[in-house]
């Protein structure tokens, strides 16, 4: 350190220095490696923190005046709606952002040896980011959040063994009532807060220690070794840009579009078509098709347990910094991306054609409804890692890749169908 | 004098593990002593919060009032009426049985259709459309006097419409 840094700037940087590493490879510098979405998740969850506090100064976490306390926020309360557009905006945008993180970290191979445990965390935060969406709807007690609570515990209630329990457990009681709305007012200002935060900590330096941004092997001994350069200042000014663009965004966003507010919670009418926010969707879209036990418990513990144990199985991670590992992967995932969606959007439709046929009144829903989807969503999974394995002579990584892809597309394309073609009564719409 | 320290050191290691043991299963009983402190807490709030039915028969108006083939909101006992078209009737519960949304009679289609996933049920409560699993939920009906009274605290789930269900006038 130079005698002519000031302490204080020392200090700064220094504990800027227990995030990063002191020197970073050169090659790590390029945006389009990482593309800063970490750190625009930062960035999001620090404008969440700070313009959540504000709020919780006007918030009043009760069924009588929750609903009053927002109008009055938004109408009375000087920046009050700009500030309330903020929090909405970063929550939002942040959830694209986390998802966009996880397709980077997967097509970059970057959860493999080293970075396991960081995987594991890293969907915490992802659930729990969720969970603080979800909970954060509720607050303002209007018929968005009534009808969430009243559809999201009434899931919990599908779980085979003690799910009445919990559901009695989150609602407070028998009814939605009350205390409900202080449960949920609890997990989104101190649990979900505190809990995210410690975790994050985690997520840091667990990065930190795995050396870093994920960095292209270099095998060859000949190869231009290694160049490393300071992180301070070089890898912190290009964050502070990605970070301050992205303020900059949030507030000019939040000052044009305002948060929704719908009418006070009416719990003897359900808005039609009632609907979940856009991140939601895709997961009400299955709600549609499939029986409740399965699309409320069985699909997420599947889709979960897979993903915790995807980082175990041996050899599932692509070389590491080189996107989708090499040009036929780039190939393989442009492929299953366009035939994932187009499948997805057939059977969305065939599925409709049936619904709307009447044609499974007297039958067995738990078989034809779940039991029997989800037998071919296994073979229809498994019979793909095949055919890119033993048929087309991929690898465990690229087959791997390509499955995480193409059920992102299908949760993507269910989510599209949700947001833009679903009318009243949730029936099909075209624009 | 070198064996009796490192038969010392054997013993304090072994002490040690012990004593470790020890804390570990205190922490343990800790844990499992905060958990059921919080789980308690948040139990009695259940059980305080069990609802309080003041009125749970319902009056629904005079049996005239009722033509076949006609659904009735009754908002005051958050359930339908449903008079069948052999006249009969049957109090349905409003709330749909696949995820507790609220769900209206569409007179024009002649079903209930829920407004959150699509289910539909016919005039009886059956299911038309999944993805709701079984019949909307009923409510005794008596007739006293003429006027249909409803007990609205005996909530009776079935898996199918039978007309034994329905009160005959």
């Amino acid at each position: 350190m130079t005698p002519d840094h000031p302490k204080s700037r020392r200090s700064f940087s220094d504990f800027l220095l227990h995030l990063h590493p002191r020197t970073i490879p050169e090659e790590n510098l390029r945006l389009t490696l990482s593309w800063g979405l970490g750190g625009m998740a930062v960035m999001l969850v620090c404008l969440l923190f700070l313009t959540g506090i504000l709020l919780l100064l006007t918030y009043q976490p009760s069924t009588g005046s929750a609903y009053a306390s927002i109008v009055t926020l938004t109408r009375e309360v000087r920046f009050g709606l700009w500030i309330r557009n903020i929090h909405h905006w970063s929550a939002n945008l942040l959830v694209v952002i986390a998802m966009l993180h996880l397709l980077r970290i997967v097509l970059t191979g970057a959860f493999g040896q080293g970075r396991r445990l960081n995987w594991i965390i890293g969907l915490f935060l992802l659930f729990l980011l969720l969970s603080a969406n979800f909970t954060g709807y509720l607050l303002p007690w209007d018929q968005l959040a009534y009808w969430a609570v009243t559809i999201c515990t009434s899931m919990l209630g599908y779980i085979p063994v003690g799910g009445l329990w919990l559901q009695e457990l989150f609602r407070g009681g028998a009814e939605i009532g009350p205390a409900t709305l202080s449960n949920f007012c609890v997990l989104h200002v101190a649990f979900i807060p505190a809990t995210l935060f410690v975790l994050l900590l985690w997520h840091f330096w667990l990065v930190r220690r795995a050396g870093g941004l994920v960095q292209v092997e270099h095998d060859n001994p000949d190869d231009v070794p290694v160049q490393r350069v300071p992180t301070v200042p070089n890898l912190i000014v290009r964050e502070a840009a990605v970070g301050l663009v992205l303020v900059a965004f949030i507030l000019i966003l939040a000052i044009v579009w305002d948060a929704p507010l719908m009418e006070q919670a009416n719990p003897g009418m359900s808005p039609n078509p009632a609907k979940a926010p856009w991140y939601f969707l895709g997961f009400q879209e299955l709600l549609l098709h499939l029986h409740p036990v399965f699309a409320s418990f069985l699909w997420p513990l599947l889709g979960v347990a897979a993903l915790l144990w995807v980082p175990f199985w041996q050899d599932s991670a692509l070389p590491t910094g080189v996107w989708f590992g090499s040009n036929s992967g780039r190939r393989l995932v442009i492929w299953t991306a366009t035939v994932g969606a187009l499948t997805t959007l057939a059977i969305i439709l065939a599925d409709n054609l049936l619904l709307q046929s009447n044609a499974a009144v007297a039958v067995d829903t738990l078989v034809t409804r779940g039991l029997l989807p989800t037998a071919l969503l296994i073979a229809l999974l498994v019979g793909f890692y095949f055919l890119l394995v033993k048929g087309l002579k991929y690898t465990r990584a690229e087959a791997v890749m390509a499955g995480i892809v193409l059920v992102l597309v299908a949760l993507a394309v269910c989510t599209i169908i949700g947001v833009w073609f679903r009318g009243a009564e949730m029936h099909l719409v075209w624009l | 004098m070198m064996e009796n320290l490192n038969s010392e050191t054997t013993s304090n290691y072994d002490r040690r593990r012990f004593l470790n043991r020890i804390w570990a299963f205190f922490g343990v009983v800790a844990a499992v002593e905060f958990g059921w402190l919080g789980l308690s807490f948040m139990n009695s709030r259940k059980e305080r919060n069990q609802p309080v039915k003041t009125e749970s028969i319902i009056a629904a108006g005079p049996i005239e009032r009722f033509a076949p083939g006609t659904v009735t909101a009754v908002p005051s006992g958050q359930f339908y009426l449903a008079c069948l078209t052999d006249g009969s009737l049957l109090a349905l519960s409003r709330t749909c049985t696949h995820l507790g949304c609220s769900v209206p009679w569409d007179e024009e289609k002649n079903k209930f259709i829920c407004p959150c996933h699509g289910s539909t049920f016919n005039l009886t409560g059956e299911v038309l459309t999944a993805p709701a699993p079984r019949p909307l939920d009923i409510y005794p009906v008596r007739i006293e006097n003429g006027i249909i009274k409803v007990d609205t605290s005996a909530l009776q789930k079935r898996d199918r419409f039978e007309p034994s269900q329905a009160t005959r006038i």
